[in-house]
């Protein structure tokens, strides 16, 4: 009875759970192409990936915290941290390149520290922890620098100028260009690749997947999950850091609350991700493209001057339209028979 | 014959290419109690479904009453008085509602009722398991306080408030106690006295020649026969079920039995278990048994470091094993399939080689990454070995039976080359083709010199399988039986926690016997 619609019904469904979000990527290259000379650029590209650059990073961590079937919230609220504390180490400190890149990045693994301890330790649910999280990071960094921004030579409270002032090497991170294309670039595809790889072609990205499919079935195969999670969230930590410390080089001053709006963003980059190649979970490659998809389509529209203030329909509807052709093939795929 | 309560007549249902049901059919009477039985796969679950409007059929018709009646969903099922006792009641039960809510959900939950009487919700509901005599079930306490079988008991209050035509019992009894089991019979026959059909799906035998009336075989998904149950035999209805016939012969064990391969001493946990010896040496399967409570499964998980204990002893090969973790098990040489492989043994969504690749994924990294070939060739390599019946190894697992999925969880321990395994219940909802399998394969097990933990409820499956049985009673082992000397009489003996000098072994062995479980 009607198998053979069916079948035609399935098999559409299941291009677009596969393909879909690439057509519609290629789609919406294709008709911005049309209607602007300006869009098919090599420089508008780069521009692209390196906008994107920024969300990309935190959007990994959250992907990490995802595949253990956790969630983080504070990715935002730690980029903040880092990119104060990032610049604040050079302009009030002086402090030498190198402690200026280690810092902040052990602050990222505190924080996933104390997350994990928060969410393993002592049993309070992942979305819940990492919101108080994102609080009390928020206020630290505020707190840290008075409220104010961070920049060459500013007035400090305590009188007087800062001693330092953000270095070249510093800036070249998030300003220079390297074989044609600008560095945050190159971080962001060097990081793509090596989450893929470790999600996807090695046996810890399969314990970190095992563990947020069923923990205890991981358990009971000789799984410590506690410390798969733990490092889930540090690595959260350290890709929410490093999108400071880029922010840091890239802008050339220490923005306060610079990774909150940034957070919303990565988490519906992930997710956008889920509907590509059909993986149906979170995964580095399709959370790449997730950003890449709403990067593009605001690049697009901002080039037809559609407002700024308008972007946030743009990017709920691709989150919308991702989720629901997930679902619906989940729902398909996994329905027994 | 008057007409019948429910016919079922020329059920078709194809799921894409596979059929479950061909020409299938199935008859009703008032007041029936009609057992349907078949071995997985059989179709049983589809019909099942498409009675209680969960799926609809391809072909064929369903009257009730004589009336022509289309199940379009669960509710237009429900309307028309057929309801369905769940065996996993807790997918229709709301936790947080109270029972006598849960009793009357239907009925409040769907007409425009805007206020709900509390005192008249818990008033009916208070009748309802009066009838049932089930009244030491407070209607105002939370269900999610009650016990598996109190929950059974609410499901069939809840059929009784809405006066069902038909109720549909989905192997009930498989996690009641015996005694829980009895007072279901009980409730069974009372509502058959007034006159409604219940279907009653099972795997165990005995229970369903003792309370039922009539029994259809399904096999293939077509009716094999119905038999009137007082001229049926047991030996004929599986060989129906199986189309063969079963032999009963226990193979004599040929190999040596090696030296000890885990000793523990006075192992307690603080809660269920008390201080525990045991022993099992190399080319030895132990049957581990008692009934559901008695404290197996705590004891395979805290063998397999899975719970804390409180003390105990345990060498492995002679050597002290400190096992804080199942890791440390598992590097210890252990294997554990657990009680509930969905939940604890298998990633169901993943495909089968992910698998069956994962407690020993070192094994199959080159370098630093998967080697995705060696995957595949050791799913293909546990298929053909464990007779897996599976479309590829890519296959997610949800879409396997229960049989095809204990096997994985079984085969994934095989490339860890462990040397003691813990088979925790491995034949729990698994049809007799995938059990004979399984069975073959734990004896092979054992011949190669590895060592066997059995933990069952099925005494004469666990008769079968051990070279020797240790019976268990509330957290304790109270008996060890050699091969020669258990029989289901003396084993339920001691597992109901009775004593052989007290002459209950008569009585307890008389309702056990010929106990044959598919």
């Amino acid at each position: 009875m009607g198998k053979h619609k069916s079948s035609v019904k399935d098999n559409a469904i299941q291009f677009l759970f596969k393909y879909g979000a690439i057509a519609l990527l290629i789609f919406i290259i294709f008709y911005f192409s049309t209607i602007s000379d300006a869009f098919f650029t090599y420089g508008n590209f780069t521009d692209i990936l390196r906008s994107i650059s920024i969300v990309t990073l935190l959007a990994l961590g959250v992907t990490f915290t995802l595949v253990v079937d956790g969630f983080d919230l504070s990715v935002g609220s730690t980029m903040s941290l880092s990119t104060v504390v990032s610049a604040s180490l050079m302009v009030w400190y002086d402090m030498p390149l190198w402690l200026v890149l280690l810092l902040p990045l052990l602050i990222g693994v505190l924080v996933g520290a104390v997350n994990s301890f928060l969410i393993v330790v002592i049993g309070i649910p992942d979305l819940l922890a990492t919101l108080s999280m994102m609080y009390i990071i928020a206020g630290l960094h505020r707190t840290y620098t008075e409220g104010y921004s961070i920049y060459n030579n500013m007035p400090l409270t305590s009188g007087g100028t800062a001693p330092g002032q953000l270095s070249e090497a510093f800036l070249w991170i998030g300003q220079g260009q390297m074989l044609g294309l600008p560095v945050p670039v190159w971080i962001m595809l060097v990081m793509v690749l090596a989450s893929y790889v470790i999600l996807n072609h090695t046996r810890w990205g399969r314990v970190l997947y095992m563990t947020g499919g069923n923990a205890e079935a991981a358990t009971l195969s000789g799984v410590s999950v506690k410390k798969v999670k733990f490092a889930a969230y540090v690595v959260s930590g350290i890709f929410a850091s490093m999108a400071g410390i880029l922010f840091t080089a890239r802008v050339g001053s220490g923005q306060i609350d610079a990774g909150a709006p940034l957070m919303m963003e990565a988490v519906a980059a992930v997710f956008v991700g889920y509907s590509v190649l059909g993986a149906g979970k979170p995964n580095a490659l399709g959370t790449f493209f997730g950003a890449a998809v709403i990067g593009i389509l605001l690049n697009g529209l901002t080039i037809q001057n559609l407002p700024y203030y308008a972007f946030d329909i743009i990017k709920g509807g691709v989150l919308v339209a991702a989720l629901a052709v997930t679902y619906v093939y989940a729902k398909k795929k996994f329905s027994k028979n | 014959m008057a007409q019948a309560l429910l016919s079922m007549t020329a059920i078709g249902k194809t799921f894409g290419a596979v059929t479950a049901l061909q020409k299938a059919e199935f008859h009703l009477e008032k007041g029936e109690v009609h057992a349907i039985l078949g071995v997985n796969g059989a179709g049983k679950s589809t019909l099942i479904k498409i009675l209680s409007g969960v799926y609809q059929q391809d072909e064929g018709t369903i009257k009730l009453d004589g009336v022509d009646i289309r199940l379009e969903s669960p509710k237009a099922a429900k309307e028309q008085g057929i309801y369905c006792v769940y065996q996993e009641v807790d997918t229709a039960i709301v936790a947080e509602l109270t029972v006598a809510e849960n009793i009357l959900l239907d009925t409040f939950a769907g007409k425009g009722n805007l206020f709900v009487s509390r005192q008249k919700i818990n008033e009916r509901a208070r009748l309802a398991l009066r009838e049932l005599q089930a009244d030491n079930i407070n209607v105002q306490q939370k269900a999610a306080r009650l016990t598996l079988a109190e929950k059974q008991m609410v499901l069939i209050a809840r059929a009784l408030v809405h006066s069902a035509k038909i109720i549909i019992f989905d192997e009930p009894t498989a996690p009641l106690s015996i005694h829980e089991s009895e007072k279901l019979y009980a409730v069974i026959a009372k509502l058959k006295a007034q006159g409604v059909g219940c279907v009653f799906i099972s795997h165990r035998l005995p229970e369903v020649f003792e309370i039922s009336d009539r029994i259809t075989v399904m096999r293939e998904g077509t009716l094999v026969k119905t038999y009137d149950t007082s001229e049926a035999d047991q030996d004929g209805v599986i060989e129906a079920m199986l189309g063969a016939a079963l032999s009963h012969e226990l193979e004599p064990r040929a190999h040596e039995i090696g030296n000890p391969l885990l000793e523990v001493e006075n192992l307690s946990d603080g809660q269920k278990l008390k201080d525990l010896s045991l022993t099992v040496a190399a080319g030895e399967v132990v049957g581990v048994v008692g009934l559901v409570g008695a404290g197996k499964t705590e004891l395979a998980k805290a063998l397999f470091g899975g719970t804390p204990l409180t003390s105990g002893m345990m060498k492995l090969s002679g050597k002290t094993a400190k096992i804080k973790h199942p890791a440390d098990a598992i590097k210890a040489g252990m294997a554990l399939i657990p009680e509930e492989r969905r939940k604890e043994g298998l990633f169901v969504q993943e495909s089968l080689e992910t698998n069956a690749s994962f407690p020993n994924l070192k094994k199959f990294s080159k370098n630093l990454l998967l080697d995705r070939k060696a995957e595949k060739r050791f799913a293909d390599e546990i298929i053909e070995r464990l007779r897996i019946k599976t479309d590829s190894t890519e296959t997610p697992l949800v879409h396997l039976s229960g049989g095809n999925q204990q096997k994985v969880a079984i085969g994934k321990w095989i490339s860890l080359d462990s040397a003691l395994y813990l088979f925790d219940e491995p034949t729990k909802g698994v049809d007799i083709g995938a059990k004979v399998d399984i069975f073959k394969l734990i004896r092979q097990l054992a011949e190669s010199g590895k060592g066997c933990l059995y933990f069952s409820s099925e005494i004469h499956e666990a008769i079968g399988i051990s070279d020797r049985i240790l019976v268990m009673y509330n957290g304790q082992i109270v008996k060890e039986l050699s091969r020669q000397e258990a029989t289901q009489e003396r084993i339920l003996l001691y597992a109901s926690g009775g004593k052989e000098e007290l002459g209950e072994t008569q009585k307890l062995g008389e309702r056990q016997r010929d106990s044959v479980s598919v």
